[in-house]
């Protein structure tokens, strides 16, 4: 346990060099998870040719996520005439209900991007801890903010922070 | 027997540093450490009316920390996790702290390898899942090497060997793993404009664990199981289907008989714009499946055996929940989700979202073997039982719908029934316990104050008059978007038979959140309950006390 914990330490020197250099070349971590037809999507490929993205972590059984998304897709069309923005809501159901999530969807009739991490492997290369969790990336797929929970109102707040980014202003804070 | 943890630092944390120093060698620019933190504390006051039990430390919390580093195609992480002690509802063995959790990983062409922990799933993980569910204490991950080997488009091969993790150590089996998935439209280029989209998969599992000579009966060292799965999608419809073979397998779960597993998960879905419907159907048979056959409760689980019932979220609907009965089940599950568009009748203004869903899930059958042998009689084949036969035993039925409809640009309106019948007796494995049988009304109003201001108010009634008898539920909850909420709940069950147990479960919250850090306060009752996720539950003890939550991501 010891020769761990120093080795981390001992390490830790050789990687703190590299982290000054986080905000050069951020970008998604690479990790397999499924779009709603079964193919394979790796994590590190997601884009919006170059305007800002929206990465949304939900689950069927989660309440505020569906509230949070429901409320973004009856002003979804309105967002992306105007930002080009685009939303990628990644599901974390697992086998019990990844099933559903498809038929969900359609019946809810949400034009979002629909993606199934079922053993939470983007969940954890996202570090996310509770859901809803949303990140927000700029057009070079760098996470610039992100947020935990929803309220009423939140949206606002996300689709100022998506104008700011294609004004090219910066986002300072969260 | 457990097998010490302690051993496999040593070359482990080596080669992490050799890691290390071989991306640094390189000089690969842009690596970055990022991480989350989470948790969980309460301070505990007695409260005899509820049956909150003193607790000695008076003060518990579960915490912990990830830490992950990437570089291009390398990544290594470490988790520490504390357990000061385990709140009340944890496995006592989690007591104390360290680092049980750290893998080093990097991708090089086709292959991707992973040395230390992991977690993964072959499939639907009818015959393999290693996850981590925090909120119930369940982390299964393994402990070994994993490769996935990609050797053309479509085709994607996994292999793993390992220990399972138990608490702070590790299961005595040993699991080994291979899994193989064929895109076809990927993998032949004659496909690849077809409008079928066709998925295969197979994988084996198989576990070691050495036979036991003080045990009566010759037990299987090596338990193999198999499992072949199919995705099929043309247009609007989806099917998904997956068949598991588990060898036999006598544990202190099946009574240690020695009848082989199986199970069978299949849905098939239509949906377009609108309009969605599923349809579901399971049968599992003595799929028991874990790394220790000595092993009970919720840890070692190699096996994943999702439940096809609804998951619902509000407190009453919640109060009975469903988990799979690994010793056999049969159910189905239908649901129909469809919108009443904008400007209709039945849509109003901004259209009306209804769905509905039924759900039901009956023991197996389970007919002696001979005349002569008792059912289930230990060092037998236990039972017969005819795959497609419903048993008579009733275990679970969930009849429910949801309308949610935006009323005006400030109203927001969430109507919820359900009808539910739920074997408690089964289900929470209290022999004698009725079936219950309860009607369950929902509203759930949201108004919009200002634009980001708005008031929540649940109410929630429960009729039943088995168990505890009714509990009618409000709720307050005010948020000012995007940082601020504060509620105030009481759950009462007026309905008790025994007129001095209807207590009143009462609590108040606070909380804050700013980006990916937030932080919450709660004060008052926790009702004994059952809290599930995916189909997995842990017993909820009663509590009294003051909550505090942390959760942060960077």
């Amino acid at each position: 346990m010891k020769n761990f914990i120093l080795t981390i330490i001992l390490g830790l020197p050789l990687l703190l060099p590299a982290q000054e250099d986080q905000h050069k070349a951020a970008g998604l971590p690479s990790v397999t998870i499924k779009n709603l037809n079964g193919e394979n999507i790796n994590t590190a490929t997601l884009s919006n040719k170059g305007k800002p993205m929206i990465i949304s972590f939900w689950a069927l059984w989660c309440k505020p996520c569906i509230k949070e998304l429901t409320t973004i897709a009856d002003v979804y069309d309105e967002w992306v005439e105007e930002t080009g923005v685009k939303l990628f809501a990644v599901s974390i159901d697992d086998a019990r209900s990844s099933a559903r999530v498809k038929p969900m969807v359609e019946g809810k009739g949400w034009e979002y991007e629909v993606l199934l991490d079922p053993n939470g492997d983007f969940k954890r290369a996202m570090n996310i801890t509770v859901i809803p969790h949303t990140f927000l990336l700029d057009g070079n797929g760098n996470v610039v903010w992100q947020h935990a929970s929803f309220s009423e109102g939140s949206e606002l707040e996300l689709i100022e922070l998506v104008r700011k980014l294609n004004r090219g202003e910066s986002l300072d804070a969260h | 027997m457990i097998l010490p943890m302690k051993k496999i630092y040593f070359p482990l944390s080596w080669l992490l540093l050799a890691a290390c120093l071989q991306v640094s060698a390189q000089q690969l620019p842009g690596g970055q450490i990022h991480g989350n933190f989470e948790l969980n504390a309460q301070y505990y006051t007695e409260d005899s009316a509820i049956n909150a039990p003193e607790v000695n430390e008076q003060f518990m919390m579960n915490a912990y920390t990830n830490l992950i580093y990437t570089n291009g195609n390398f990544s290594a992480g470490v988790r520490y996790e504390a357990y000061l002690n385990p709140m009340l509802g944890f496995d006592k063995e989690y007591e104390g702290n360290g680092i049980p959790y750290r893998f080093a990983s990097y991708r090089q062409g086709e292959f991707e390898i992973t040395v230390g922990n992991f977690y993964d799933q072959f499939g639907n993980g009818l015959i393999f899942r290693a996850y981590e569910e925090k909120t119930l204490g369940i982390d299964n991950s393994i402990d070994g090497v994993r490769v996935k080997f990609e050797p053309w488009k479509g085709i994607v091969f996994k292999g793993l060997v390992g220990n399972q993790r138990y608490y702070w150590n590790k299961g005595d089996g040993i699991i080994r793993g291979v899994d193989a998935e064929f895109h076809l439209n990927d993998a032949f280029p004659k496909m690849e404009n077809w409008k079928t989209k066709i998925t295969l998969g197979g994988s084996a599992v198989s576990r070691f664990q050495k036979d036991d000579p003080t045990f009566k009966y010759k037990l299987p060292e090596n338990v193999a199981a198999m499992a072949g799965r199919l995705e099929v999608v043309r247009g609007a419809f989806h099917v998904n289907g997956e068949y598991a073979y588990k060898m036999n397998d006598p544990s202190v779960l099946n009574n240690y008989i020695y009848k082989p597993g199986e199970a069978l998960f299949l849905t098939g879905s239509y949906s377009r714009k609108g309009l969605g419907i599923i349809l579901a159907g399971k049968r599992i048979d003595n799929m028991h499946f874990r790394s220790d056959r000595n092993v009970t409760g919720n840890p070692l689980t190699i096996s994943y055996l999702p439940s096809l019932t609804r998951q619902h979220t509000y407190a009453l609907a919640a109060f009975y929940p469903y988990s799979t009965q690994p010793k056999g089940e049969i159910g189905y599950f239908a649901e129909i989700d469809y919108i009443f568009r904008k400007n209709t009748a039945l849509g109003g203004k901004y259209g009306t979202q209804v769905s509905a869903s039924y759900s039901r899930v009956n023991a197996i059958e389970f007919k002696a073997i001979d005349e002569t042998t008792a059912l289930f009689k230990r060092g037998t084949l236990g039972y017969r039982s005819d795959f497609f036969k419903f048993g008579d035993e009733v275990y679970f039925s969930d009849f429910n719908i949801e309308i949610t409809r935006k009323i005006s640009k400030s109203w927001k309106l969430i109507l919820n029934y359900l009808n539910l019948a739920y074997n408690q007796d089964v289900i929470e494995g209290h022999p004698g316990s009725p079936m219950v049988y309860a009607n369950i009304g929902i509203a759930d109003l949201t108004y919009k104050i200002t634009e980001k201001h708005a008031l929540r108010a649940e109410l929630q009634q429960m009729l039943t008059r088995q168990d505890k008898g009714e509990w009618v539920q409000l709720l307050l909850e005010y948020t000012i978007a995007p940082r601020w909420f504060i509620s105030v709940m009481d759950q009462y069950n007026y309905g008790n038979e025994q007129s001095d147990q209807r207590y009143h479960y009462y609590l108040g919250s606070l909380g804050y959140t700013k980006g990916p850090n937030r932080i919450s306060l709660a004060w008052g009752r926790q009702r004994e309950g059952i809290l599930c996720v995916g189909g997995v539950c842990r017993a909820v003890p009663a509590s009294n006390g003051l909550q505090i939550s942390i959760t942060s991501t960077f």
